[in-house]
C-alpha cells in the first residue's frame, strides 16, 4: 500500500462525491427520512379501536362492563348499533373494528348466580392490530369474573389480595414504544441498504465509462484500488449512523442506554461487511442497473428475514436460518442490546464474532473476484 | 538486452482456450521510435498492447519494455509506461485539472505536481481549461487531457489504443504534432490504429492478421514487400480480404 496513491483515490471519491448532488443527497437525505416515515408511521401496539355497543341488557351491569372495557384505551365508542346485525354490518363497513354485544339476560343471569355472557367482535384481518384488544377484553372479563366470585363469598374486592398475583414488568422498553425498538433497526437497515448499492454503483460506474481499465495501468495495486473506492464510504456510513442516532434522540427520544464508542465500532464492522457485499456485487455484473437489481435481491431478504420487521422467533427454522446468514441479522441484536437494554460487549460478543466474519469473508470473495474480473 | 531497444518481444503469445489471439510475434522498437500496430479487428492488436502493459500474462514468450520483463516485473513496468485508451479514462465529473492531479496522484507524483499539471496544461494546450469539467470539453480536448494525463510521471513508453478514433481532423493535426515533438525528445510510442492515413507517420510498423505479424518495418520497407505500387491501404485491404 503506497499512501500517497491511497490519498490520490480517496481524493477522488470525495469530489465526485460532493459534485454528484442526487446520490449526496440520496446518501444524508434518505437515511433521516426513512426514520422519520418509519418512527411516525409504524406503530406496531394498536389501540383505541373504534368500537360500536349492542346492549340489549341496558342495565347498570352491563354499563359498568362497557365502561371497563373502554378505561382500558382499546376501544373507542363510536355510535351504538339498533341490533346484531347492525353491529356486524359496522365491522364490514369499517366504521368500527370491535363491536361489543351484551345479552338481554346478562344482569339477570348474574342475579341469579348464573353464567352470563359478553361477546367481543374484533375486527382480526390484522392479527398484529387486534392482539391487544382481545388482550384487553380477556383481562376485563377475568377480572370481572374474579371480583363477582369474591362478591358471591362474601369478600371485599382488593385487588392486593387475589391468591395468585402475577406481575408482569415489561424491561427495557416499559412503556411498550415500537419507536425505540424501530429506531436501532433502521440505522443497521440503511447502513446496508445504501452502502450495498452505492458501492456496487461506484465501481460499476468505473467500469462503464472504462476508467477502471486505465486504472490497472497505473502503478495502482488491486488493493489500493479496492480499499480506496471502499474508504470514503465507510465515512458515508458513520456519517449516516450519526444522523440517525441525532434525529432519534431528539425526535422520538430514543437514547442510547449503552456505550456510543461501542455503538460505532460495531457500525464499523458491519459497515465492512456491507460493503464488502457491494464490492463483491460489483465483480458479477458489468453495468449499473444489473447492480441494482442484484442489489435488491438482497434487500428484500433483509426487511423480511433479518428480524427488523417481524420477529424471527415466529419465523419457520428454515426462514430464520436464511436470517442467520444476513450480517443485519446480527447487527439489529447488536444495536438492540446496546441501545435497548444498555448491554456491554460481555454479551454481544458471538454477534460480534458473526459480523467481523462476514466483512472477512465478503472483502476476501470480492478480492478474488475482483482480481478475476478486471482480466 | 540490447539497451536500445525500449519494447523487445519475443515470441510472444496469449490464448484464450482455443483461440489464439496472438500467435508467437516477435519484434524490437527502439527508444524515441513512434511505433504503429496496424491490423483489422480481432487481428491481436489490443491482445498484443495489453501484454505489453502488464494486464496479461502471456501464454508464451517473453516481453521487456524500458528494461523490465512484463511477467516478471509487472509492477515496473507500470512505473515507466504511460497508456491511454480510446476510451480515454477521464471521469467526466472531475475537472481537467482535478483529472490531471488525480493520475498524477495515482503516479506517485508530489512535490513537482504542481509543475507538472502546468506542463501538461501547457502541452496541450490546455491553459483557459483547467477549470471545466471534463465531460464539457471537445473530443479533441478530451484526448489532450488524457494524454497530458498520462505523460505527467514522464514514462520512457507510451502506449496509444485507437487514440485518434472520433476526433476532427484538425484536433487530429494537433495530437500528431504532439507525438512527433514527444518522440524527438526520446519517448518511444506506440499506437494502434487501423487509420490508413495515419500508418504515413510511423517510423515503423507491424501488420498484424489472426495473432501473427504478416508484415514489420518502415512504411517504405513494408510497400516494398507486398508490391511497389501497393498503397499502406491496399495493402490493408488485402489483408482484410483474407481475414474474411
Amino acid at each position: 500500500m503506497n499512501r500517497g496513491r491511497l490519498r490520490a483515490i480517496v481524493w477522488k471519491e470525495f469530489v465526485q462525491m460532493r459534485r454528484d448532488r442526487a446520490t449526496l443527497g440520496m446518501m444524508l437525505g434518505v437515511p433521516v427520512m426513512q426514520l422519520v416515515l418509519f418512527g411516525f408511521a409504524i406503530r406496531q401496539e394498536v389501540r383505541h379501536l373504534p368500537t360500536t355497543v349492542f346492549d340489549v341488557s341496558r342495565t347498570q351491569e352491563s354499563r359498568l362492563f362497557v365502561d371497563r372495557l373502554i378505561a382500558t384505551g382499546n376501544f373507542d365508542l363510536v355510535a351504538p348499533s339498533p341490533d346484531y346485525a347492525g353491529a356486524i354490518r359496522a365491522i364490514d363497513t369499517g366504521r368500527a373494528r370491535a363491536a361489543i354485544v351484551i345479552p338481554e339476560d346478562y344482569a339477570r343471569r348474574l342475579k341469579r348466580n348464573e353464567p352470563a355472557h359478553v361477546q367481543v367482535l374484533v375486527d382480526a384481518t390484522d392479527p398484529t392490530a387486534s392482539q391487544s384488544a382481545i388482550g384487553a377484553a380477556q383481562l376485563v372479563g377475568q377480572a370481572t369474573s374474579v371480583e363477582i366470585l369474591a362478591r358471591r363469598a362474601g369478600a371485599t374486592v382488593d385487588p392486593g389480595a387475589t391468591p395468585l398475583d402475577v406481575r408482569v414488568r415489561p424491561l427495557y422498553n416499559p412503556a411498550l414504544k415500537s419507536v425505540l425498538f424501530i429506531v436501532p433497526g433502521i440505522i443497521g437497515m440503511i447502513l446496508s441498504n445504501i452502502l450495498i448499492v452505492i458501492t456496487a454503483m461506484a465501481i460499476v460506474r468505473e467500469r462503464e465509462s472504462g476508467t477502471l481499465e486505465q486504472l490497472i495501468v497505473t502503478p495502482l495495486t488491486r488493493g489500493e484500488i479496492m480499499l480506496g473506492k471502499i474508504m470514503p464510504y465507510v465515512g458515508v456510513g458513520l456519517v449516516q449512523l450519526t444522523a440517525v442516532l441525532v434525529v432519534g434522540y431528539f425526535m422520538f427520544g430514543v437514547h442510547v442506554r449503552g456505550s456510543v464508542a461501542l455503538i460505532y465500532l460495531m457500525a464499523l464492522l458491519f459497515i465492512i461487511a456491507s460493503l464488502g457485499l457491494g464490492l463483491f456485487i460489483s465483480t458479477l455484473v458489468t453495468r449499473q442497473a444489473a447492480a441494482i437489481q442484484v442489489s435488491f435481491f438482497f434487500l428484500l431478504p433483509n426487511v423480511l428475514l433479518s428480524g427488523f420487521m417481524f420477529p424471527r422467533e415466529a419465523m419457520p427454522k428454515a426462514a430464520a436460518w436464511i436470517g442467520l446468514l444476513l450480517p443485519l441479522t446480527h447487527f439489529l441484536q447488536i444495536m438492540r442490546g446496546i441501545v435497548l437494554k444498555g448491554v456491554g460487549i460481555a454479551s454481544l460478543w458471538p454477534q460480534m464474532l458473526a459480523l467481523a466474519g462476514f466483512s472477512a469473508a465478503f472483502i476476501t470473495f470480492a478480492a478474488l473476484r475482483f482480481h478475476k474480473s478486471l482480466e | 538486452m540490447n539497451a536500445a531497444h525500449a519494447v523487445e518481444a519475443r515470441g510472444l503469445a496469449k490464448h484464450f482456450g482455443a483461440l489464439k489471439a496472438v500467435d508467437g510475434v516477435t519484434f524490437d522498437i527502439a527508444a524515441g521510435e513512434i511505433f504503429g500496430i496496424l491490423g483489422p479487428n480481432g487481428s491481436g492488436k489490443t491482445t498484443t498492447i495489453r501484454m505489453l502493459c502488464g494486464l496479461l500474462t502471456p501464454t508464451a514468450g517473453t516481453a521487456t519494455v524500458a528494461g523490465s520483463d512484463v511477467t516478471t516485473h509487472p509492477d515496473r513496468v507500470k512505473s515507466a509506461i504511460g497508456y491511454m485508451s480510446q476510451a480515454f479514462g477521464l471521469y467526466g465529473d472531475l475537472t481537467a485539472e482535478e483529472n490531471l492531479r488525480f493520475y498524477g496522484g495515482v503516479y506517485g507524483l508530489d512535490r513537482d505536481l504542481g509543475a507538472r499539471i502546468a506542463w501538461a496544461e501547457d502541452r496541450m494546450k490546455l491553459a483557459e481549461l483547467g477549470g471545466r469539467l471534463s465531460a464539457q470539453l471537445s473530443g479533441g480536448q478530451r484526448q489532450r487531457l488524457a494524454l497530458g494525463c498520462s505523460l505527467l510521471h514522464r514514462p520512457q513508453v507510451l502506449f496509444l489504443d485507437e487514440p485518434t478514433a472520433g476526433v476532427d481532423p484538425a484536433a487530429r493535426r494537433l495530437f500528431w504534432t504532439i507525438i512527433r515533438g514527444l518522440a524527438d525528445e526520446g519517448t518511444t510510442i506506440i499506437v494502434t490504429t487501423h487509420y490508413m492515413d495515419e500508418a504515413e507517420r510511423f517510423d515503423r510498423l507491424a501488420f498484424l492478421s489472426r495473432g501473427t505479424l504478416t508484415a514489420y518495418g518502415t512504411p517504405t520497407e513494408v510497400k516494398r514487400t507486398f508490391g511497389e505500387n501497393m498503397t499502406l491501404e491496399d495493402i490493408f485491404v488485402q489483408l482484410q480480404g483474407s481475414e474474411a
